[in-house]
């Protein structure tokens, strides 16, 4: 059974709920012909994936929702094999170069020079070109960046590309110079309740406005997030009022763990305890990144004001250090270390 | 369904569409659905805008019918690419641009060995001529070949070294150009058997001019400080300028959409046709609005009691769900507090460090969210005296 998320996803730009404007420019983009390549950004649960779609569509129509998955091999200079999958439709395709990490530059060298030099098998095609849909561009290695500049200029008769990514700080700037870019803010929390009420409506299940409330505050905007929460707590109760309490995922509950953990007590005992709940979070394939951004979130409530921007600091500190070093449990452990610090000595001059 | 990788069908496709369709036609199209940045790219030497030292001094040799080996370096959008590829179609005209001049790029492969071939196989092919006396009348057409190593600056140090043997090698007949980004990114042995070209980001003035002329033969209608807006937001990157001139005019409906005829009909489509702002233009460049700056500057203020955590935390988490890039943000920032005459200058120099480690984070890759919270909070700390 499909989850609620893919199951109502809008189909066209008519179908779109939120940001009107966008999918206005969208369209006249699409509808004349000299579409550009597009770099798309945004925060995830934004809805970046669903308007592109709905774009292709748009440009193709209902051809482009037929797709199918290609394995393709790929050979490096070193003879390696690269095993790597396209998603197509007779229109355009998508890929996820990050999938094969440094060879990048391989599979878009070969793939897009490849499309590019080919035409349209379907003669009636409304555009003349294909599109190539780059997803996590913010990911890809300056090799594979620089392999796309000259590519989107010469090849722009056959080839548009659909860059995706968070942010557009890991985007060299001939490749943001190449492009237009289109922000995707995540929804309001008003529109987030107007997204959930309708799969409510869709779903037979009786809106409850204030659960709506609590579940869009909760996803912090995040509409992928607020989906699935919304039918997890249907699935999970048989009665749903509006103070049916959301469930959080089991990671977040350990890192809450954590939070009351180091405010309880700080000791180097209290570290090491925490040292295997943080490694348990890591062999779940938990990001780094999202474990120590929660934790320092999950603080905040816990101290005071005058300790925040000082706990802040430190966060980012180590946050910094886990993109740039090698060994990520280090710094999350440190970061604990630091902030027993920051609140004992803190502490301690409140007794003086 | 026909396969995206059946090559067959494709080609097949592609030689029916050649033989079925009416050439001229197809041309007339093609021009009409390139993105304008193709269509205005500059097609002689005298077409490209602002380089002017660099360009007299290319006529200059163009007349000499000689060259030296060529570095052309400066920012993105500033018309390398395009001078270099003008200058080689006014040296052999249309004829020989083929069997003259290579052009490999970053998305070529770029092994040592590879380049070695590629150039041995290149430089070795027989210069061919033209005997037509007209033709030579009008291009110059020079005994070498010139080999164009566009993007230079993605080559390895070590693809770099041996190229230095190559070029010495083929030296009588071919010329190299090399072009790039950065000029450091290029081995000093390299670059010092060059003649070295730098193109400035693009001058008000001369932007102004360039986009100017092209509204007016896209018949796009400018607002006054538009143009203004669009240079400041492309930051002398002409490319970037053209973009967004050509989806605001999408934007304002000021272009026909594919597949409306030009001729009949145009001044009824003038009529109802609006102009380009500067805020449509600030909108597609994702120049966050002010007010949202200032709310978060009103934040950052200080308050009795230090305890504006909570209001800088809300205004940072509701920036980053709306997507605005965390540079984009850092630039503005840096602007509001900067030129703002109530902030002492001790106060100043101190925020101008946390923005310069802020930067470098950003480029490292650091979380945007914990990086912009970290800045705003800092800056906020240091106005209130802590
Ligand atoms: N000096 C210029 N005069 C006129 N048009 C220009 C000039 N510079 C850039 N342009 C416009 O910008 C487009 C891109 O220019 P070009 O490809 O030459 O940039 P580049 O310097 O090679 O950039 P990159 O470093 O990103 O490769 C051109 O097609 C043209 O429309
Ligand atoms: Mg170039």
């Amino acid at each position: 059974m499909a989850l609620i998320v893919d199951k109502h996803r809008p189909r066209s730009l008519d179908a779109l709920t939120y940001h009107d404007e966008l999918s206005d420019r969208l369209r006249s983009l699409a509808q004349s012909g000299d579409f550009p390549h597009l770099l798309f950004y945004g925060p995830s649960g934004a809805g970046k994936k669903t308007r592109i779609v709905a774009t292709l569509k748009e440009l193709y129509g209902p051809g482009v929702e037929k797709i199918k998955i290609d394995a393709r091999v790929f050979q490096t200079s070193s003879n390696r094999k690269l095993e790597f999958n396209i998603v197509a439709s007779v229109y355009h395709l998508e890929i996820t170069p990050s999938d094969v990490g440094n060879y990048d530059r391989v599979v878009i060298q070969d793939l897009l020079k490849e499309v590019a030099q080919t035409q349209q098998v379907d003669q009636s095609a409304r555009q003349r070109f294909k599109v190539v849909v780059i997803n996590e561009a913010d990911h890809l290695t300056r090799d594979a960046q620089a392999a796309l500049r000259r590519t989107m200029e010469k090849y722009s008769p056959n080839l548009r590309l659909i860059l995706v990514g968070e942010s557009t700080a890991g985007i060299i700037s001939p490749i943001r110079s190449r492009c237009l870019l289109v922000r995707v803010a995540r929804p309001t929390v008003g529109e987030v309740k107007g997204v959930l009420r309708g799969s409510c409506e869709r779903e037979g299940w009786g809106v409850r406005e204030g659960l709506l409330e609590r579940v869009a505050k909760e996803s912090g905007r995040n509409l992928r997030k607020a989906l699935l929460i919304l039918e997890a707590v249907y699935a999970q109760n048989e009665k749903v009022t509006d103070t049916t309490p959301i469930p959080p995922p089991d990671w977040e509950g350990l890192i809450e763990q954590i939070a009351q953990e180091i405010m309880a007590e700080h000791t180097p005992a209290r570290i090491l305890q925490v040292r295997s709940k943080l490694y348990d979070l890591l062999t779940h394939c938990i990001p780094p990144t999202t474990i120590l951004k929660t934790l320092t979130f999950k603080l905040m409530p816990l101290i005071d004001d005058a300790l925040k921007p000082e706990v802040i600091k430190w966060s980012a500190f180590y946050e910094h250090r886990i993109k740039t070093g090698t060994k990520v449990i280090f710094h999350l452990e440190a970061f604990v270390a630091k902030f027993m610090r920051i609140l004992e000595m803190y502490l301690m001059s409140m007794d003086m | 369904m026909a396969s995206f990788f059946d090559l067959k069908a494709r080609k097949a496709a592609a030689a029916n569409g050649v033989a079925s369709k009416d050439n001229e036609k197809k041309d007339a199209e093609n021009t009409r659905i390139q993105p304008w940045v193709e269509k205005y790219r500059p097609k002689t030497l005298s077409d490209v805008t602002a380089q002017d030292h660099t360009i007299t001094v290319l006529q200059r040799t163009l007349q000499a019918s000689n060259l030296p080996h060529m570095l052309f370096y400066g920012p993105p959008g500033t018309g390398k690419t395009s001078t270099i590829l003008a200058l080689a179609k006014e040296l052999y005209g249309p004829e020989l641009m083929k069997s003259r001049v290579l052009e490999l790029n970053a998305s070529d492969e770029r092994g040592i060995s590879i380049v070695r071939e590629k150039v041995k196989d290149f430089a070795r092919m027989q210069l061919t001529n033209v005997s037509s006396p007209a033709y030579k009348a009008r291009y110059p057409c020079p005994p070498f070949k010139i080999i164009i190593l566009d993007e230079a600056d993605s080559m390895t140090q070590d693809a770099q070294s041996a190229l230095r043997r190559t070029m010495e090698t083929y030296s009588k007949i071919t010329r190299f150009c090399l072009i790039c980004n950065y000029v450091t990114r290029i081995i000093d042995p390299l670059a010092s058997r060059c003649s070295k070209f730098r193109f400035k980001s693009l001058d008000q003035g001369n932007a102004k001019r360039r986009l100017e002329e092209i509204a007016e033969k896209e018949r796009v209608g400018l607002e006054d400080g538009a143009v203004e807006g669009l240079i400041q937001c492309a930051e002398g990157d002409l490319r970037k300028a053209i973009t967004y001139l050509q989806s605001a005019a999408r934007l304002v409906g000021a272009v026909q959409p594919a597949g409306v005829d030009k001729g009949d009909g145009e001044d009824e489509m003038d009529v109802d046709k609006k102009a380009v702002s500067v805020k449509i233009v600030q909108d597609i460049a994702g120049v966050i609005p002010d007010e949202t700056i200032q709310r978060l500057v009103k934040a950052m203020r200080p308050t009795t009691l230090g305890g504006n955590y909570t209001g800088i935390a809300k205004e940072v988490e509701d920036m980053v769900a709306d997507g605005w890039s965390a540079g984009q943000v850092v630039n503005q920032l840096y602007q509001a507090v900067v030129y703002d005459e109530t902030i002492e200058d001790a106060q100043k120099n101190k925020i101008l460090m946390v923005f310069s480690e802020i930067d470098k984070r950003l480029v490292d890759g650091a979380d945007e969210h914990l990086s912009i919270l970290d800045l705003a909070l800092r800056i906020s700390g240091i106005l209130g005296g802590r």
